[in-house]
């Protein structure tokens, strides 16, 4: 019989510690939905979807019933609506809304793949869908967009950067009667990943086939509670071991899940994205797990070091417990989803600064943090460059979800609710980088020997 | 295809009565059982066969949660320890 310690362990994860399935995410290609005319394409767009994931929500019930265990969120990826407005021509803006329409159809809370891949140049279509990213995002509530900007092949495009910039901007103000909420939709990427189940950044990638399953398995709770187990005099050998373990744990679920899911609705079992993303409830939290390694308080010295041990442990035992990791994988660091963060961040502890130099070692970026709504366009331009410099030089996934809080400054807050959470309007450095900014063009593609 | 049920909870006569009861009422088997009292606090698990069992997961959880009151209960199927803690 199954070990009772074993049982024990893997209901207080579920019921104290906050393990859950992230998301199950459905990856949907629309390439065969692309027609002259933009009506007809939107008719298209909105069939397969509705067609596609008719059962997605209902199966993914089933399975949390018949397992016990919650899947928080049950989403849509699509491909890269860029791509159909350049066949189409016309507003963009109606694929949002036909994507807004499939959505809420089939009953999911979010549908990503409002975006644009620009790393190399724009075409129409991709200038056009930028364009309206704030119209877009403030027309409708379900819709996600990205732009990838940067990659470590092809350098950075700096024109792009500075697009972005503004665009962040709009977006936050098309909505500063609901939070800004806008700007917690639209990820700058560098080096994006075509098969990411988790939002705001995920999209169906062009090499991905015609549906797919993916999920994203979430933890951090289970992982502070596996290191509060460990004596204070544990070695670091020890502390990785804990993590490794728990995330094999964490990740063999999501792979059950996954792998369910995908037999049920007949499509093919794309990824487990093994990331430790973490939620407002207490507990449920990175920082905590950084702190349970022994940090006064997130964002203190060390803090860097930590998480990069943290990130690379939750990896090693991820991939062990799966043949199919991809998407980001590794551990989160969203200011406003994480109580832990947002302590941190209210003490003074956790500064912007501090945040950009761990996401050199995270799974992604500067993630849901606001920022004063009187920031000056080229100094978010600023930011997303130096992010996606961090990126293209690691070679690693990075990118920026900062929310210019309209009317607001350090002191004050913005309140999303649910797994969004409510995040402190941190400082920002105010120097200008408008000459850099200005200068547009390319930042050339980073060698690849004399690494150091 | 089976399940697991753990109940926990502070100790009293009858629990284990309760939870049988409902099992057979849903034409469920019950293969194994460990229990154990520690101080006042009573942890159960128990193995069960869904092969015939006349009702879903979801249903024998609710079931058994309201027919003994007071008891943390869980249903849950057994792939899931299994797919967690074996290799």
């Amino acid at each position: 019989m199954l070990n009772m310690a074993d049982i024990m362990e893997t209901i207080s994860m579920i019921q104290d510690e906050n393990l859950d399935i992230r998301t199950v995410t459905m990856g949907v290609s629309l390439l065969d939905c692309a027609d002259a005319d933009i009506d007809r394409s939107c008719g298209k767009v909105f069939s397969k979807i509705t067609a596609r994931a008719e059962n997605l929500v209902s199966v993914c019930e089933s399975i949390e019933n018949k397992y016990g265990i919650p899947i928080v969120n049950k989403r849509i990826s699509v491909t890269p609506v860029a791509m159909l407005a350049g066949v189409s021509g016309g507003d963009p803006v109606r694929y949002a809304l036909a994507l807004e329409r499939a959505a809420a159809e089939v009953g999911v809370n979010f549908i990503g793949g409002y975006s644009a891949l620009v790393h190399k140049g724009f075409s129409p279509g991709d200038v056009a869908l930028i364009e309206t990213l704030p119209r877009a995002l403030g027309e409708t509530e379900r819709v996600c967009g990205s732009v990838n900007i940067g990659s470590t092949r092809s350098g950075i495009n700096m024109d792009a950067v500075r697009i972005m910039g503004g665009i962040v901007k709009k977006t936050a103000e098309a909505t500063a009667d609901r939070q800004c909420i806008g700007a917690a939709k639209l990820v700058v990427f560098c080096n994006a990943v075509e098969d990411n189940p988790f939002m705001a950044g995920a999209f169906h990638g062009s090499g991905e086939p015609d549906c797919v399953i993916n999920v994203g398995v979430s933890g951090p709770g289970a992982v502070r509670a596996a290191l509060e187990e460990l004596s204070d005099e544990a070695d670091f050998t020890q502390v990785a071991e804990t993590i490794k373990k728990t995330a094999f744990k964490v990740t063999r679920m999501g792979q059950l899940v996954g792998s369910e899911a995908a037999a049920a609705l007949g499509f093919p079992f794309g990824i487990v994205d093994l990331s430790l993303a973490p939620t407002p409830a207490i507990g449920d939290s990175v920082a905590s797990v950084l702190e349970e390694i022994g940090l006064s308080q997130t964002g203190a010295c060390g803090t860097t070091a930590a998480l990069a041990l943290l990130n690379d442990a939750v990896k090693k035992g991820g991939v062990m417990a799966s043949s199919s990791v991809g998407g980001l994988s590794g551990a989160f660091i969203p200011v406003s989803e994480d109580a832990g963060m947002i302590a941190a961040a209210e003490s003074g502890s956790l500064t912007l600064e501090k945040l950009e130099a761990m996401t050199a070692v995270c799974s992604v970026g500067l993630d849901m943090i606001v920022i004063p709504g009187d920031t000056a366009p080229e100094v978010i331009s600023g930011l997303i460059a130096d992010e996606a410099a961090i990126g293209m030089v690691n070679g690693k996934t990075t990118a920026v979800r900062v929310i210019p809080a309209v009317g607001k400054n350090v002191g004050e807050y913005l309140d999303f609710g649910g797994l969004l959470g409510r995040g402190p309007v941190m400082a920002i450095n105010g120097g200008s980088p408008a000459k850099m900014i200005g200068r547009g063009g390319k930042i050339p593609a980073p060698m690849h020997s004399l690494r150091n | 295809m089976k399940a697991v049920i753990t109940v926990i909870g502070k100790d009293m006569v009858g629990i284990l009565a309760k939870v049988s009861n409902v099992c057979a009422d849903v034409n469920a088997n019950i293969m194994e059982v460990t229990q154990s009292v520690l101080q006042d606090y009573f942890a159960m698990v128990m193995l069960i066969d869904m092969e015939k069992m006349s009702t879903s997961v979801a249903e024998l959880e609710t079931r058994l949660t309201e027919n003994a009151a007071g008891m943390k209960i869980h249903v849950m199927h057994e792939d899931i320890f299994n797919s967690m803690h074996r290799i």
